[in-house]
């Protein structure tokens, strides 16, 4: 199984395409940091303005490392499920379509174990392409922006809050929040390893990947009281962003934060439960269905 | 003499269309078997269920004297498999497709023992070049390295000589008569170039619509004991019609040409009946090549075109 898996990392690590994503990330994070550099200010102006009579903050000092981090991970965490549908859409599909698929299958390995190697390959470049985000988006930025204390905004319901979180209490948060992302993200390399089977070439699996994300993030955003208690529990999506509650500290009765909390672990917990149940489903299925499919290609 | 290959009424169904029918056969230890039929015969569908590519939907397979369903696993680390193209990893070098698939095959790589694969099929200098720059015949001999480098007793080659030039496929056949007699190999091999299975085969089967025409050694299929006769006539219709009221209906051929299959001894009897039955001859002739026997066997009239080479 190890030596699968190696020689799995090994094809990906010599393909072009894996790269994209790599450089796809640095890109949109370079983009983010310089435009920030360049004209944070504005931004917070405009975060702030509807505060600006009962918050006082150094608007500057505001604009650091972490905070960039956490403007980076709520515009890039959208946009990953397409690069990591670049790979693990292409797990199967890709074999079939240069014709290796079936010189694989006439090997002694059993089709259990290439989908669960396959799986293995493609979550473990998920994890790589966090790291990578997390090198790029937070370390990055601390050493461009420097450290301080980390602004949060938050729309909840009708409101709009702020929360502050002290620089003691930050780099926990977002080592949970990559490990939440990672497993959301697996959802996605899952779904699309599935769809991979179905298809000789990965542009079908990658094209269906990114359409159920859409449509179920659309369904995740409606507000129909019908949907909210039938259907959004039952979507991946409507946890694929449940790593910002690792960024939603506890406050106390007179609304000051509480160092080292979160506001609610419990739906955290069960958010993960449900996403790894997915990831569960996902893959008993692309071994149930591979194992009965006759290679053709 | 062992049994390596046994199949058992094996079917393969898709849909409502039967590709492979109630087929039968079994290959000896040492075998170069021959697997013949035309398009569309069934050859790549059962070759595939022997590797266990597609599922049959009825029927069992035995590899090695094991049931190939319960001991997958054990029965394919002593298969090596050209099927159709030898797609390969583009991207990547000779040297590590070759390593990846020896890996795979659950073997001890060393260089050596690759450096060696790549020598036998001539592609040593090449070992560092991507298989993307490869011409077709190269990637076919890589294909047959990473075929054999893991050392199989039984080699399965579906048209291992497409794409290579008379230097290659002649290349190929002495590298299976190696395997076979030096060797010691089990050699199941389909492909469209019949007389080069007439020069290496010892047995053979020809697949018509799924199902088995005939099987057997091709010595004694070819045996002149099993000439082709072909007779033209003024009036080929009368003829079919006074063979088919006589001794020799059972040797007559379907289709319109007036072939029979018979012992070449027999043919001046012949040619005396079909006189004395007021039949014009114009011509009598015989062959007994492999092509002619499966055209014999297999074909309607216009149905010949996959075996125009």
């Amino acid at each position: 199984m190890w030596t699968l898996l190696q020689i799995e990392l090994f094809k990906i690590s010599k393909r072009p395409r894996t790269y994209i994503a790599f450089a796809a990330v640095a890109a949109i994070v370079f983009i983010f940091q310089f435009a920030f550099k360049a004209d944070g200010q504005s931004y917070m102006d405009l975060m702030l303005q509807s505060v600006k009579d009962t918050f006082t903050f150094d608007r500057v000092q505001a604009i650091n490392g972490y905070f960039m981090c956490y403007i980076i991970l709520n515009t890039l965490l959208i946009q990953v499920p397409i690069l990591i549908a670049l790979i693990a859409a292409d797990s199967i599909s890709g074999e079939a379509n240069m014709g290796t698929l079936r010189l694989l299958i006439s090997k002694p390995i059993s089709r259990t174990q290439l989908i669960l190697v396959k799986f293995a390959a493609a979550t473990i470049f998920t994890i790589f392409l966090l790291l990578w985000m997390a090198v790029t988006a937070l370390f990055m930025s601390l050493l461009i922006f420097g450290t301080g204390d980390m602004l949060v905004f938050r729309s909840k319901g009708d409101e709009s809050q702020i929360l502050l979180i002290t620089k003691d209490d930050i780099m926990w948060r977002y080592l949970a929040a990559f490990a939440y992302a990672t497993v959301a993200l697996t959802v996605i390399a899952a779904l699309s390893l599935l769809l991979s089977i179905f298809a000789e070439n990965s542009i079908g699996p990658i094209i269906a990947t990114v359409c159920i994300v859409i449509v179920c993030t659309i369904i995740s955003n409606i507000n129909v009281p019908i949907i909210d208690k039938n259907v959004k529990p039952f979507l991946f999506t409507s946890y694929l962003v449940g790593w910002k509650g690792f960024f939603y500290i506890g406050t106390d009765a007179d609304g000051k934060t509480i160092r080292g909390s979160l506001e609610n672990w419990p739906a955290i917990r069960k958010s993960l439960l449900i996403l790894i149940a997915h990831i569960f489903i996902l893959v008993t299925a692309a071994v149930v269905v591979f194992k009965k499919k006759d290679i053709l290609s | 003499m062992s049994l390596i290959i046994e199949v058992n009424h094996l079917s393969k169904k898709f849909g409502d269309i039967l590709a492979v029918n109630d087929l039968s056969f079994t290959v000896n230890q040492g075998d170069i078997y021959g697997f013949l039929g035309q398009n569309g015969a069934g050859k790549s569908t059962t070759i595939r269920m022997l590797l266990t590519l597609i599922h049959p939907t009825a029927g069992n397979i035995k590899l090695f004297g094991k049931d190939l369903s319960a001991n997958r696993s054990a029965i394919l680390q002593q298969v090596g498999a050209v099927i159709e193209k030898p797609d390969l990893y583009k991207y990547l070098s000779a040297y590590d497709n070759l390593s990846i698939f020896a890996k795979m095959s659950g073997i001890k790589v060393t260089r050596q023992l690759l450096m060696q694969q790549l020598q036998m099929v001539g592609l040593e200098d090449r070992a560092k070049d991507t298989v993307r720059t490869f011409s077709q015949g190269m990637k076919q001999r890589l294909g047959i390295a990473v075929a054999l480098v893991h050392n199989p007793a039984l080699i399965i080659l579906d048209e291992p000589t497409n794409g290579l030039d008379p230097q290659g496929i002649a290349d190929i056949r002495n590298l299976i008569l190696r395997l076979s007699k030096e060797m010691g190999k089990t050699v199941l091999i389909s492909s469209h170039l019949l007389s080069e299975i007439e020069l290496i085969a010892t047995r053979m089967i020809i697949l018509h619509k799924g199902k088995k025409m005939v099987e057997g050694n091709v010595a004694t299929l070819l045996d002149p004991a099993h000439t082709l006769i072909e007779i033209e006539t003024l009036d080929n219709t009368t003829a079919k019609h006074l063979l088919a009221q006589s001794q020799w209906a059972a040797f007559v051929q379907p289709g319109n040409q007036l072939q029979l299959m018979m012992d070449k001894i027999k043919v001046p009897q012949l040619i005396n009946f079909l006189v004395s039955g007021g039949v014009q001859l114009l011509s009598v002739n015989s062959s007994h090549s492999l092509e002619n026997y499966f055209l014999s066997l297999t074909t309607q009239s216009g149905n010949v075109d996959a075996f125009a080479n």
